[in-house]
């Protein structure tokens, strides 16, 4: 092709730009800068002090130079407060796991009668809706610090994920078995054990595995706030500014959790 | 003796199902229900246990009308109603022990079952007839090791545990090799003579069927339009039963007896 035919093809036939993805102008240039006014607002109202910032920084350089290097001498309040955690995140998964099986079967639309399954759904929205941080500091103003509350709390964490996943296996169990069930004249406390159990026990394994590791994971974070374990202890560290031990808290709960995920994937992928 | 009358399904406000249909059972015979799909033969045999709530009509087994029981009485009714399945419906993740045993589950007390503390007679029944039958080196098999025929022998065998009036077979054969489809059907006609048990098969192959039954019953469109022994379903009977697409006739049929406006 040469340049005068290049030239007869219309302009329009040799540029081509990308649709923008907000279609109205009016929108894509209010969202803008609407967005921008709103961030030179919300910098313009922080109280940034160069001098705070500058000591900050002093003061966290004081805190990683004391921290080198981890200081393991107190290794058994460590244990302590591992084998405390590991307490929490057992016992919690358990009661979670056994309490999630009624309420799942409570918000299973295709089991449950409507006002059942709506108390059902309700359990589970509400306990799904608060991060268990907070959980855990209404249940420690409520029983007091310690592993209780870390118990409640985490119990209350795995029903939400728990019942909710186990809820949906149980949607969408194969209907026949439950038919045929019924149709021998099976009590219907016998359907759910017979048919519907079996055909959801590999989920709630799988699910329990995986809370357990969860659970082990958020029982370090709940115990900052009070509720026991690993958490409480090295808020302690903190607060008795024994950073060299904190750091070697910290490392020791990095080194569980991997290990922790390491076994669980494994036997989730075993179970398949 | 099974007995329905004027059996009538509709379900929700659509054209029913079934259409006011007569069918008698009596004693030890194994029928064969033939029909092109969605002639209604499913929905007949779930009438019969109350799978599907009938709309209209009466259904009597051996005396006892089936269609005005609930809850209680419903349900030990239906322990006297075995049922086997196309897809089989075992209980995949369960031996196959357990899931025989859960033929008895209507008459044995809950925790029996759930602590597998089966009643010895039970068990002993089971093992009579899963040997009867060619499974009992099975029993501590899981259900879905087996293969397809085994696996409906299990169905088979779950159905009879129940002790039951009539056996309903809803297309016992459809996912089976033609061999085990063939063993189905001869081990279903043999346990009805030897158990003296009516048989109640819907059915798809109808060479199956002339085969291993005395009685054809042919549906269409919610009805029986044919009632005979296998000799008598002649060519122009199986046009009856399974001719024509099913809407086009159907409206055929429904616009009939409408009067005609001549010109």
């Amino acid at each position: 092709m040469t340049d005068a035919d290049a030239s007869r093809v219309p302009d329009s036939r040799r540029h081509w730009q990308k649709p923008p993805f907000i279609a109205n102008p009016w929108l894509r240039w209010g969202v803008v800068l609407g967005l921008l006014l709103y961030a030179v607002w919300a910098i313009s109202t922080l109280p940034f002090d160069l001098d705070r910032i500058s000591q900050g920084m002093t003061r966290a350089s004081r805190i990683f130079s004391g921290a080198f290097p981890p200081n393991f001498a107190r290794y058994e309040l460590l244990i302590d407060g591992f084998l405390e955690s590991l307490q929490i995140a057992i016992l919690a998964t358990l009661l979670g796991l056994i309490l999630s099986v009624p309420i799942a079967f409570m918000a299973a639309r295709n089991i449950a009668a409507t006002p059942i399954y709506l108390l059902g759904r309700g359990i589970i929205i509400v306990s799904r809706s608060f991060h268990p941080v907070i959980v855990a500091i209404l249940f420690v103003k409520a029983v007091g610090f310690g592993p209780v509350a870390g118990i409640l709390t985490l119990t209350l964490y795995s029903i939400g994920f728990v019942a909710k996943m186990l809820a949906e296996r149980i949607e969408e169990i194969d209907r026949g078995q439950v038919e045929a069930l019924r149709a021998s004249g099976s009590r219907y406390i016998g359907v759910l054990q017979f048919a519907v159990l079996p055909q959801i026990m590999p989920r709630q394994i799988g699910l329990g595995i995986y809370q357990l590791d969860s659970n082990l994971r958020a029982s370090a974070v709940v115990g900052i706030v009070g509720a026991g374990g690993i958490g409480s202890t090295l808020m302690n560290a903190f607060g008795r500014y024994d950073y060299d031990f904190a750091l070697a808290i910290t490392l020791v709960i990095i080194g569980v959790i991997l290990v922790s995920e390491a076994i669980s994937g494994r036997i989730r992928r075993s179970i398949g | 003796m099974l007995r329905i009358q004027n059996l009538v399904k509709r379900y929700g406000h659509g054209e029913p199902v079934l259409r006011g249909l007569d069918l008698d059972v009596p004693g030890e015979s194994v029928v064969s229900i033939i029909g092109a799909s969605g002639a209604g033969k499913s929905t007949l045999l779930r009438c019969i246990n109350r799978l599907v709530e009938p709309s209209e009509g009466s259904i009597e087994l051996n005396g006892l009308e089936l269609t005005s029981l609930k809850r209680e009485p419903l349900r030990k009714a239906r322990r006297r109603i075995g049922m086997i399945f196309q897809g089989f419906n075992l209980v995949d993740r369960l031996t196959v022990m357990e899931n025989v045993q859960c033929g008895r589950l209507g008459y044995i007390p809950y925790w029996r079952a759930a602590l597998r503390k089966y009643p010895a007679e039970d068990i002993e029944r089971a093992y009579h007839l899963m040997e009867r039958v060619g499974i009992a080196h099975y029993a501590n098999q899981r259900a879905d090791a087996l293969s397809g025929g085994e696996r409906q022998r299990v169905g088979v065998v779950r159905a009879l545990m129940q002790q039951p009036e009539i056996l309903l077979a809803d297309e016992p054969t459809a996912s089976l090799d033609p061999v085990s489809s063939r063993q189905i059907m001869e081990l279903l006609q043999t346990l009805s003579q030897e158990l003296s048990l009516p048989v109640l098969i819907n059915i798809h192959n109808v060479a199956e069927a002339r085969e291993y039954t005395q009685r054809i019953v042919g549906m269409r469109f919610g009805k029986l339009i044919f009632d005979g022994e296998p000799a008598d379903l002649d060519q122009q009977a199986m046009d009856a039963v399974y001719s024509g697409t099913s809407e086009t006739t159907q409206a055929a049929s429904d616009s009939a007896p409408m009067p005609m406006v001549t010109p």
